[in-house]
This record gives structure tokens, sequence and C-alpha cells, in this order.
């Protein structure tokens, strides 16, 4: 599976579709390495425990958990701004 | 290292004692009627009578079934029985799942959940207003939380019970024998296990106000076929060694579990559970960003140290810890330690040494180095 993020207007995609905890959140952490303050990240996650860990995430780490949304497929899209 | 007490406590000499001398003078069946038996009955009745006095309740309340899962099936499905009518029972997020499967298994999913704080205390609001509504058989509210140890707030959480006229069902199945038993509850379960008695037990303590009802074939009986006499023996002797210790061990648990506290909380990426201050002076739980519970627990387990968990990565489910969700922490990465008598300040400093590197190991591993 192609993990890179997906750049765009100050919103990066990261799909983790199929990673088992904490492999989402790992990728997670990769993609908003180096990104600026204000980029909004979204994860799409297949495993569950990904609801209860981006917002953890997101705490832990002084960014900013936005909310989560349906995805087309299966899964939920989970997304946070960078602080 | 066992740091893995929570709701099972290795067993003191004295405890192994007790139930040695429980089978070799009751080993005969307390139900019947000749000599052997009245021995039997005997020690059975004088523990029920120990448990009674130290859980704050009369022995004539005090009921003993096989094990804390059957004491609450059956405490719960006895005071719903009483409730005729009122069908809905309410329960805080962060109750022991053998609380919520026997309570939505007596209501017949007809289960709320009250919501919980940051640090695990529930929204008393929230309960209140659940409570307004004039269809609880009764509210469930833990003492303890086996997992993150917040101590619930029983006397304002009673307050609320009281005023709607609802029964309050304290599972206390990790806070007996680690400090004072609760005060405020109509019905109580705890768990000899947790204090250092032997597995299979639970018990029930009954205020002579609360209705319930037989809700299963065997009448007054809730243990069918008898409780194991030497269980029941050592049971009560543990929880007397516990209580005889009581300040010292207490203040020594807290100490050692504010070192752990302090020292995890200095930990990049790595999270500390729970209320800090309000909770139980054994347990705490903290989560490691960017680390497999499975993986984390065998590698402690390969250095001699055993630890708990409630990574969802450690279970066959794959479902999330419902209590680690409901306060918003990590679900993967946990470590939960379960301290009793027998641990020592060198073992705690050995573990404490060993994590930084072994987090740090396990974050390579997974190819996540140098994240936190």
């Amino acid at each position: 599976m192609d993990d890179a993020p997906v750049a765009g207007a100050g919103r990066v995609t990261v799909d983790a579709a199929g990673l088992l905890c904490p492999l989402p959140i790992i990728e997670l952490a990769k993609a908003a390495r180096g990104l600026e303050a204000g980029t909004e990240i979204t994860v799409i996650c297949t495993d569950l425990a990904a609801r209860v860990d981006v917002p953890a995430w997101a705490r832990m780490t002084g960014h900013e958990f936005l909310g989560e949304s349906e995805t087309d497929g299966e899964g939920v899209a989970l997304t946070v701004r960078l602080r | 290292m066992f740091l893995d007490a929570s709701g099972s406590a290795p067993l003191t000499n004295r405890t192994l004692e007790a139930f040695h001398a429980g089978l070799a003078d009751g080993w005969a069946d307390p139900a019947r009627l000749h000599t052997e038996s009245r021995r039997a009955r005997q020690l059975v009745d004088a523990a029920r009578e120990a448990l009674a006095e130290a859980l704050g309740s009369r022995p004539e309340h005090t009921f003993l079934a096989h094990s804390p899962h059957a004491a609450i099936e059956r405490v719960a499905a006895g005071i719903f029985a009483a409730r005729r009518g009122r069908d809905r029972i309410v329960a805080t997020a962060i109750e022991r799942d053998a609380t919520l499967h026997a309570a939505d298994h007596v209501a017949a999913g007809n289960l709320t959940l009250v919501p919980v704080d940051r640090l695990g205390h529930v929204e008393l609001d929230a309960l209140a207003r659940e409570l307004a509504v004039p269809d609880v058989a009764f509210a469930a509210v833990q003492h303890g939380n086996h997992e993150i140890g917040t101590l619930q707030r029983l006397d304002r959480v009673a307050e609320a019970t009281a005023a709607a006229k609802v029964p309050l069902l304290v599972d206390a199945t990790a806070s007996i024998g680690h400090g004072p038993a609760p005060e405020h509850w109509d019905a109580m379960v705890a768990n000899p296990a947790d204090w250092g008695g032997p597995a299979g037990l639970g018990v029930v303590a009954m205020r002579p106000r609360t209705r319930w009802l037989p809700a299963w074939p065997e009448g007054d009986d809730w243990a069918p076929g008898g409780v194991l006499v030497p269980a029941v023996l050592a049971a009560a002797v543990a929880l007397q060694e516990r209580l005889e210790q009581l300040d010292a061990t207490t203040a020594r648990m807290r100490g050692l579990v504010d070192r752990v506290r302090s020292t995890a909380a200095g930990w990049a990426g790595v999270d500390v559970v729970g209320d800090p201050n309000e909770r139980l002076p054994h347990v705490v739980t903290f989560s490691c960003l960017y680390v497999d519970g499975e993986a984390l627990l065998s590698r402690l387990d390969r250095e001699g140290i055993a630890v708990g968990s409630g990574s969802a990565c450690t279970t066959s489910t794959l479902e999330p810890s419902r209590v680690l969700a409901s306060v918003g922490a990590l679900s993967h990465g946990n470590v939960r330690l379960g301290l009793h008598p027998g641990v020592t300040e060198e073992q705690v400093s050995r573990l404490l040494a060993l994590m930084p590197r072994v987090i740090a190991d396990l974050r390579t591993e997974a190819g996540a180095p140098g994240l936190a």
C-alpha cells in the first residue's frame, strides 16, 4: 500500500486503511513531520481504534482534532489541524 | 516480578494456610445436619461475618457467589426483578464489561451509559438527568476503576440516586482491601481475588432496605451447589490481613504509584491516565505513543516483569478498551500496573529504569524512531 501523504493546498491525506494500531498513528506522525502549522491532515482508517487514538494523539502532541467523517469505502476519515 | 495484581493478587502464606485449614476442617457439605457439616457451616458463617464486617454490611445481607461475574449477574437480576415496571439501567461508561453485560442482559438492551470526564469521574449532571426519568431500575457506578484507578465521588452519586429513589449498585471489586470500604451504596459487589484471596468467589452486600427478588431457580441461594468452604475462609483471612496492614500498605503503594506517575509523565510521548489524587492507591495505567501493546507486554515478560494492558492490540476483538476510550486515552501501547503488598521499591525502580529503552526499541521496530 502506498502510504505517502498526498499534498494539497494545506491539506494532506494519509491512507492508513488496512493498518492496525498503532500503525495509523505512526503514519500520521510521519506525515505531520515538517509540515507547517495550519495544515490539515486527514487519516483514512479501517482499524476503529484510530477513532480513539487520533484525538488522543492530537491532544498529546499539541495539535487540534477537528473531527471524523465517513469515507466512500470502509472505515472513517479523521482530521487534525497542525499547530 | 508480578505487577499485574489488579483482580488477581498473589496469595500470602497466611491465606494459603487458611485455605489448607479450610480443606482439612471444612471438607464436608455445609448443608447437611451432622457434626462434620456443622463444622464446615461454622467456618463459612464465621468467614461471612468477617467479610460483612469489613464491607460495612450485615452477615444476613451478605451473599457469596461463585465468582465476581456471577455476583454481578445475580445482583443485577435480583434488583431488576424487584423494580417491576422500571426497566432501564443506568451505568457509567467505564463500568466493567461484566457489569454492562449483566445490565444489558437483564434489561434486554435498555441500558444507558453516562459519560465520564478526562479523569474518569462520572458526569453528575448527566447522571441526574438520566435518573430524572422515572424508568430506572438501578444505577451501576464503580467505586474504583480497575484500569485507571479513579475513585468515583460516591457521596455525590448517592445524593443523586437517593433523590431519584433509584438503588445504587456499587462495583467495589477493585477497591475493597485497598482503602476504606465505600459507605454510599444500596448493593455492593466485591472480589476476594483482588485483595489476595482465592479466585472463584464473589461477594454481594445488600442494605436491609434494598429490595431484590431471586431471579433464578434456586431461591435465596446465591451460589447453587454451595461455595468452596476453604475459599471463603481464605478470602476472609486475606482481607483481614490486608486490613491489619492497611495504613502502611496504602501509604507505600500510593508512594510507589506517585513515583510511576511522575516518572512516566516525563517520558516523551507517554500519557499517564486517571485522577492523580482521587484514586486507588495501587493501580496506574500509562500509554505510550507509537508502541504496540502486545509487543510491549511480551518484551516486559521476557524481562521477567508481568504487567497488564488495556490495549486493543492485545485483545482478540480489536475493540479499543472502553475505559480508555471514554477518558480520551490512547488505545494502544498501554501498561497497567496493579501493585500488591509484596512489591518492593527496587522492583518498581527496575521497571522505571527499563521502560525508556523498551519504548525506544519498540518504536524503532514499528518504524517510528524519533517521532515522540
